[in-house]
């Protein structure tokens, strides 16, 4: 699908939890092309200190209302703009961007792990995975309960499994923590969150031989391949994080053999 | 229609917008966006004899109406670039320019050698100002007898059109134009980026791996304006404008202020279009205020 700038309408805007919005937008062209994995980089007006459009995962696509789902976080004045976006709004935005996910094949166990807001790209992925024929499993991690942020969509495609680092909901602890993780067979596991988490999850992958993919939200400033701000150290040197992943085999990431 | 067309040496550009060396990628990376075609020329990312993989992450940190890199030069170095990326570029029909960088004298002169041979290629920019590399680069464009020792190196073995790329980061910008120009380059653009820095003060550290990094974008523009006019007026070759032009009305300052081209950078992140439509709106511009070419307006401010 080739990339596009456009101004996409919003349809809705609400809260989650505190801190975290979904912004769904609606656009006149067919978003059925996005892949899970990929993103998008959002412009934000209004706001004197955001120079840089912010990169946003794809939370969901809805292709019968033609509609596109944002998970945001408010980590700056950009995004806390963002938060504020009322149903009519424009938004633009250039996408898709970035590669995808590597979709499991029939009567494969799939995990997908999910620290935080960064679960944000995991629910397209498993619709994706669903409508493939697989069952989708998610082992999602959070802070604490008011931070936690999974809504009716997971669990209509799959077991949720939750943990909390004070234990406030679901197991207490971290996602590698889950038992359902470390003790249930896995084919392959999806993975996006904080740094440490995504090695913990690499390292337990890496343990037991599981095929894991992680999705990177490194830094960038043009989300195109040009700035090259946003590389990352691979077995193949560094790649940019917005072309060539932001989704990357475990095995290629240079973090993951050096520890 | 309003004449658009500007001369850079023996260079005739289709107009005065020209995508600036390390925003633009190759060109293809914002074919989905633009045609390259329709611009003044693009400048593509600085390259090297040899590959270099650049600084560790993080290279980037977003600032007050602007943004700071430390890329710190990452390419394929020159033999990749022939291969693999020069058959695409010779097919664009505008003009491509290669900014070139090295370590030393003699890697500014043997890259110059090659893509002398390179006919697609009619102009290279001589990168003396990039700020992220330890050696070379702003070392050579901060100090005017290193600056003409390696223009004049160069000169020698590059018979086309020979662009110098000056750094901001000196006391007297115009010293650096004239030894250009003494030394026989076309035209010089400027500026490079700024030499600046942040610090996360939540972790407490700086946000830059390489501490110092370039500072580019919107915050630059009046001062890189400035010494755009400063320059414009202390030489006789063409001055190519950049630092900030992030819309036609930016460009417009830059051409009035005496820039017979201008650059298009950091822009291009925010809005792959900028480009196009800085073309658009120099046009709309000019026919509008019945101007019938550009070149009427260059340097229009130090004339009244």
């Amino acid at each position: 699908m080739k990339k596009r700038i456009e101004d996409l309408t919003v349809i809705d805007n609400s809260k989650l939890a505190e801190g975290f919005f979904v912004i769904k937008v609606s656009s006149s062209e067919d978003l059925t092309g996005i892949k899970p994995g990929q993103f998008v980089q959002a412009l934000v007006k209004e706001s004197p200190s955001t120079f840089l459009r912010r990169p946003l995962s794809v939370h969901d696509i809805n292709p019968s209302e033609n509609t596109l789902l944002l998970l945001v976080q408010i980590a700056g004045p950009g995004t806390e703009r963002l938060s504020r976006l009322i149903p009519g709004e424009k938004l633009n935005l250039i996408y898709p961007l970035g590669n995808s996910f590597t979709l499991p094949v029939q009567g494969e166990r799939v995990l997908l792990a999910g620290g935080g807001c960064g679960m944000a790209p995991l629910l397209y992925l498993a619709r994706k995975i669903s409508e493939s024929g697989v069952q989708p499993h998610f082992a999602l991690g959070f802070r604490n309960r008011s931070r936690i942020l999974t809504h009716d969509e997971f669990s209509a495609l799959g077991p949720v499994y939750l943990s909390t680092e004070d234990g406030s909901q679901g197991y207490r602890g971290f996602v590698t923590d889950i038992p359902e993780f470390s003790n249930e067979h896995w084919d392959r596991v999806y993975c996006c969150g904080p740094e440490p988490m995504m090695k913990a999850v690499a390292a337990l992958c890496r343990k037991r031989d599981i095929f894991c993919e992680v999705s990177l939200e490194n830094l960038m400033a043009c989300g195109l391949g040009i700035c090259l701000c946003c590389v990352v150290p691979t077995t193949s040197g560094n790649l940019c994080s917005c072309t060539d992943g932001p989704v990357f085999n475990i095995n290629d990431l240079k973090w993951q053999t050096s520890g | 229609m309003a004449d658009l067309r500007i001369k850079i040496g023996p260079l005739e550009l289709r107009n005065p917008v020209i995508l600036a060396s390390g925003t633009c990628g190759y060109g293809s990376e914002l074919e989905d966006f633009i045609d390259i075609s329709e611009l003044g020329g693009i400048i593509v990312k600085g390259t090297t004899l040899e590959q270099r993989e650049g600084n560790p992450y993080p290279r980037m940190a977003e600032t007050a109406s602007g943004m700071l890199n430390a890329v710190g030069l990452q390419n394929k170095g020159i033999d990749h670039f022939e291969k693999n990326i020069y058959p695409h570029l010779a097919e664009y029909k505008t003009h491509v320019i290669v900014n070139i960088n090295g370590n030393t004298i003699e890697d500014y002169v043997e890259l110059s050698r090659r893509i002398n041979s390179f006919s697609a290629i009619p102009a290279i920019e001589l990168n003396i100002s990039c700020p992220n590399v330890k050696q070379g680069g702003m070392v050579f464009g901060t100090n005017p007898a290193s600056a003409r020792e390696v223009i004049s190196a160069v000169r020698r073995v590059y018979d086309k059109t020979l662009i110098v790329k000056l750094s901001p980061n000196v006391t007297d910008i115009t010293e650096f134009a004239r030894i250009s120009q003494e030394e026989g380059a076309e035209a010089v653009s400027l500026v490079n980026t700024f030499l600046g820095m942040a610090v996360d003060i939540s972790n407490m550290r700086p946000k830059l791996s390489t501490i110092t990094g370039g500072l580019s974008g919107s915050a630059i523009k009046p001062v890189a304006l400035r010494m755009v006019w400063q320059a414009a007026r202390a030489v006789t070759i063409p001055v190519i404008g950049l630092g900030g032009i992030m819309n036609a009305e930016d460009a417009l300052e830059f051409i009035m202020a005496g820039a017979t081209a201008v650059q298009v950078g950091t822009a291009s992140f925010i809005n792959p279009r900028a480009g196009t439509e800085i073309v658009a709106g120099i046009e709309k511009f000019l026919i509008e205020k019945e101007i019938d070419s550009v070149s009427t307006i260059t340097g229009i401010i130090n004339r009244k």
